[in-house]
């Protein structure tokens, strides 16, 4: 299997994910799809690691998970936060920096 | 050694053949989930979703002599980080649902639009890159991989990931702070609960949910001296299920005659029934 493909895979997959961002309004479901657009790029480094036959891609891709942990703590704690104040998850709601 | 000389790749024990078909069914599998994340409308599927692209990549990553990545996937995205989305999930709802009402005019077509552009962009500058077969594999990909990520990690990422220890301390004490609620009054004691509840003129708990001679579950309400049933008794989480063919009542002594054809119970016609004003007229029968 070329590396080729799975690196189209992970275009295909971040397209999609990009798409949910844009489309849906439910911020947990936005952050999902952020997920979904970090795994994408993990799929990438993994596939590009071992097209080059080293493993700096897969340190990228395991600082990537690493972040994006980070990332989804941090979110989560915005949107419980968000949805204290105005009791909805939707981005629709959420149009002020302040409650 | 013989192993690693005979197979092609270390790390991946699968031949090609095998490895081509499975990475096109983990493919259309992950594609197939991650489409149904963007149009399943309820928050609790599209996690599902997700978890089935995770699994769909971390088996991808096996195969691709990263065997420590995978493991991560699957402990650290699959395990935790998708639990912490259900935790959520559950805090602001499980039936959180999006509208289907578009806020803006034309988002999704232009969605649609940028992204097709986004992706034509993208598979052009894979098509230029002119990315040729994998380079020949070594121990790295195969038994050697946690000692090389290690390696590498540890001598020349070292700064990249003491930065990222800083980063997963300050997320954790971000976290803290922004889930944190200030008490802006004081905590109600004892006496000032029981206070509530005798002002509320409700001093009793909730009344307990349905148990019926042929259903005793969460989601059956109970039912009320009148015959109707109590809202109250059912969790709001929870759909209220209909209360149907057990809402008949048999009262000591009522006497049940059955008969003898077809071995029905035919209730005594003296008796009068409960009163029962909101039930549909096909049911008294019944």
């Amino acid at each position: 299997m070329s590396p080729v493909h799975y690196v189209a895979l992970s275009v295909i997959l971040f397209v999609i994910g990009a798409v949910g961002v844009l489309v849906r309004r439910n911020a947990i479901v936005v952050f999902m799809c952020i997920e979904l657009m970090l795994n994408a790029c993990n799929l990438a480094f993994v596939a590009f690691a071992r097209l080059h036959g080293n493993l700096d891609g897969q340190v990228i891709a395991f600082f990537v998970m690493v972040v994006a942990a980070a990332e989804v703590v941090v979110g989560l704690a915005i949107l419980m936060a968000i949805y204290r104040a105005r009791r909805s998850a939707s981005v629709d709601d959420a149009n002020l920096l302040k409650w | 050694m013989h192993v690693l000389a005979a197979a092609p790749h270390p790390g991946t024990n699968t031949d090609v053949i095998a490895r081509e078909t499975l990475f096109w069914i983990l493919a259309v599998l992950a594609v197939a989930a991650a489409l149904a994340m963007i149009l399943v409308r309820r928050a609790v599927h599209c996690a599902m979703m997700l978890a089935v692209v995770m699994l769909c990549l971390a088996t991808m990553y096996a195969m691709q002599g990263a065997p420590f990545l995978a493991f991560v996937q699957i402990i650290v995205y699959t395990g935790a980080v998708l639990m912490l989305f259900l935790f959520v999930i559950m805090l602001i709802g499980i039936s959180s649902a999006d509208s289907v009402v578009e806020t803006i005019r034309g988002q999704r077509l232009n969605a649609a639009l940028a992204a097709i552009g986004f992706f034509v962009i993208l598979i052009l500058g894979i098509g230029h890159a002119a990315i040729g077969p994998a380079a020949r594999p070594t121990a790295a990909f195969g038994p050697g991989n946690l000692t090389g990520l290690s390696t590498l990690i540890f001598t020349t990422y070292v700064f990249p990931f003491e930065v990222t220890g800083a980063l997963l301390i300050t997320a954790a004490v971000g976290a803290m702070v922004l889930a944190h609620r200030e008490r802006t009054a004081p905590k109600p004691t004892q006496r000032d609960l029981a206070t509530r509840r005798l002002v509320s003129g409700h001093l009793a708990p909730d009344p307990a949910p349905g148990v019926y001679a042929l259903h005793d579950a969460a989601d059956r309400p109970a039912l009320l001296p009148d015959g109707s049933t109590s809202d109250a008794s059912v969790s709001t989480a929870l759909s209220q299920r209909e209360v149907g063919e057990e809402r008949q009542f048999v009262r000591p002594e009522e006497t049940v005659a059955i008969s003898a054809e077809t071995g029905e119970r035919v209730p005594a016609p003296s008796l009068p029934g409960p009163p029962d004003p909101e039930s549909p007229a096909g049911r008294a029968d019944s």
